[in-house]
């Protein structure tokens, strides 16, 4: 998705540093981020730094590029033809971008939910076992049937699928299948878990079990949600990031960035003056 | 309620007169396809008897059968799936999910190309290629050769399959640490399989009619098979064989193996009607 102009009269400013936690090195530090696809730039010299275990939301309008950024994360835009990166993401201090980087790895220590569910044409458990199985996290049967119902139990689903293990992901709700392919995500155990508008075409009901699930599993992941709904963004994450047109305006703290953002354009935008 | 004008009148007349044209000539095809159907079950149905199914032929007077034409037939198209199925499916994969830009596109219209070759050529390349070296027909040949008309065929039906395999089940199973090869192998394959199924049963039933490529290559023979490294019946080529001949007796028999043929590619198509219904 090329970046589109919400609204040409503004004018970006460079990035704002991000802030960085106590003392302590970020889990994931993106530093001067470009990335294009074929020669559309879609995100300009991004600079951020996600702390461990927390809830980081992104926001802004459509097209600013925040779900190519999230994608950059672990390195899901690789399948994309002709995109190209520049900048360095580090996870733990790593460049995953780097030569050496094991892309497979990689993608096992950060997960990913997506906005559509995307459940394979499974039974309920083959989805859940399908990483553990393809990483051979591990040998024994029972093993594999314990990490399966306690992803499910994570992602709130055990309750409803216990009786039904065997029959197709497909005949679920999609919040149902939704809250499944975030247990798929978490039966892997990934260290970060990236969620692209997981709760967009949820009804509200779906949507709050989503949201206190993410709620629950903050104490253990650090997860990283895209959103175009600022309530959701309000009550879920402990940080917001506003992105525009490519380029990150402002990362700051949930609460600041809701009631007196330090930059006018993320108060324009949360006030719904344009997007 | 209101009368109708003319230009009204004018309308319902087109309209009634384009619905009668269609339903006219969806009549025409359908009954060409019940005339051919009702002839050979009535030309054949006299001379059907279960000696006839499982004997082989015997001299002009004395009756016999083609069961030996049924065990060819089936052996040919089980060598023809054995080379033909897999290869088909592997250039499928290839086309929908590696090869991209322009060695995608020249694969895609070499195999284009290929389904368009008649396939009396494809018979007598075969007897080039493996007939004159091996210096004598075989069922091997025979099987080769159609399995070279049901590649393309096959590759192009799993090609439409795995492509309409949607890409964010591609994205989740990538996502989760799951190399290409895993992916394909594990999650879009399974996904797109009662379509692959379709096309190799559609690709089995195409060849199980052909007899032009078999001439040259599986040429037919009056014995049961034995191996696989000689001549091989199949009941198109007895049917060809019986029906160019003079005597009334193997007219009325080629009658019959046409109707078995026809059941047989009934039955197939009735499989993949079967195997295509949603599972998952």
């Amino acid at each position: 998705m090329p970046v589109q102009t919400a609204a040409p009269r503004i004018e970006v400013k460079a990035s704002t540093p991000a802030p960085t936690t106590d003392g302590g090195s970020a889990k994931v530090a993106v530093r001067d981020l470009d990335f294009f696809y074929g020669r559309v730039q879609a995100l300009h010299s991004i600079s951020l730094e996600i702390p461990e275990r927390i809830v980081m939301a992104f926001i802004g309008p459509s097209g600013c590029g925040k779900s190519t950024f999230l994608r950059t994360l672990n390195r899901m835009n690789d399948v994309i033809p002709a995109t190209r990166v520049g900048g360095q993401v580090l996870l733990d201090n790593h460049d995953i971008y780097a030569p050496a980087t094991d892309v497979v790895e990689l993608r096992r220590r950060v997960g990913m939910v997506f906005q559509k569910s995307n459940p394979f044409p499974k039974s309920i458990f083959d989805n859940v076992a399908y990483g553990l199985r393809i990483n051979k996290v591990t040998s024994s049967g029972s093993e594999l049937a314990g990490r399966v119902e306690q992803a499910l139990k994570d992602a709130a689903l055990w309750n409803e699928v216990k009786d039904r293990l065997k029959t197709s992901a497909l005949s679920l709700s999609g919040g149902q299948q939704q809250r499944l392919c975030i247990a798929r995500a978490l039966a892997i155990r990934p260290e970060v878990l990236l969620m692209d508008e997981p709760a967009s075409a949820l009804d509200p009901i779906a949507t709050s079990k989503i949201e206190e699930l993410i709620f629950d599993l903050k104490k253990q992941y650090t997860i990283v949600i895209v959103t175009h709904n600022m309530q959701q963004a309000a009550r879920v994450s402990d940080t917001t990031a506003f992105f525009l047109l490519g380029k990150l305006i402002e990362v700051n703290s949930t609460e600041k960035m809701f009631t007196a953002p330090n930059e006018k354009l993320t108060e324009d935008y949360i006030t719904g003056r344009f997007g | 309620m209101a009368t109708y004008g003319n230009a009204d009148r004018m309308r319902r007349a087109t309209s009634g007169l384009m619905t009668t044209l269609t339903a006219l000539c969806t009549l025409l095809a359908i009954s060409a396809l019940l005339i051919i159907l009702s002839h050979i079950a009535w030309q054949g149905i006299g001379s059907l008897n279960f000696q006839f199914l499982v004997d082989r032929p015997r001299p002009v007077g004395e009756g016999g059968g083609i069961g030996n034409a049924i065990l060819g037939s089936l052996v040919l198209l089980l060598i023809s799936s054995a080379f033909g199925l897999p290869l088909g499916i592997c250039v499928g994969v290839y086309l929908a999910e590696i090869g991209r830009g322009r060695v995608g596109d020249a694969v895609r219209f070499m195999v284009d190309t290929l389904t368009g070759i008649p396939s009396i050529v494809t018979g007598v390349f075969v007897y080039a290629i493996l007939v004159i070296p091996m210096k004598h027909f075989s069922a091997l040949a025979g099987g080769v050769a159609l399995a070279l008309i049901m590649i393309p065929i096959v590759a192009r039906t799993t090609e439409e399959m795995l492509k309409l395999v949607p890409h964010s089940m591609r994205e989740g199973a990538l996502a989760l640490g799951a190399p290409q090869w895993r992916v394909i192998l594990g999650v879009v394959i399974p996904a797109a399989a009662p379509g692959i199924a379709t096309g190799a049963m559609l690709a089995i039933a195409r060849v199980s009619g052909e007899t032009a490529p078999l001439l040259f290559t599986a040429f037919g023979s009056r014995f049961f098979p034995t191996s696989l490294n000689e001549p091989i019946a199949s009941l198109t080529v007895q049917i060809y064989n019986y029906a160019i001949s003079p005597y009334d007796e193997w007219h009325a028999q080629a009658w019959a193996a046409t109707l078995v043929l026809m059941t047989l590619v009934l039955g197939i198509n009735i499989m993949v009607r079967f195997l295509t219904r949603k599972k998952f």
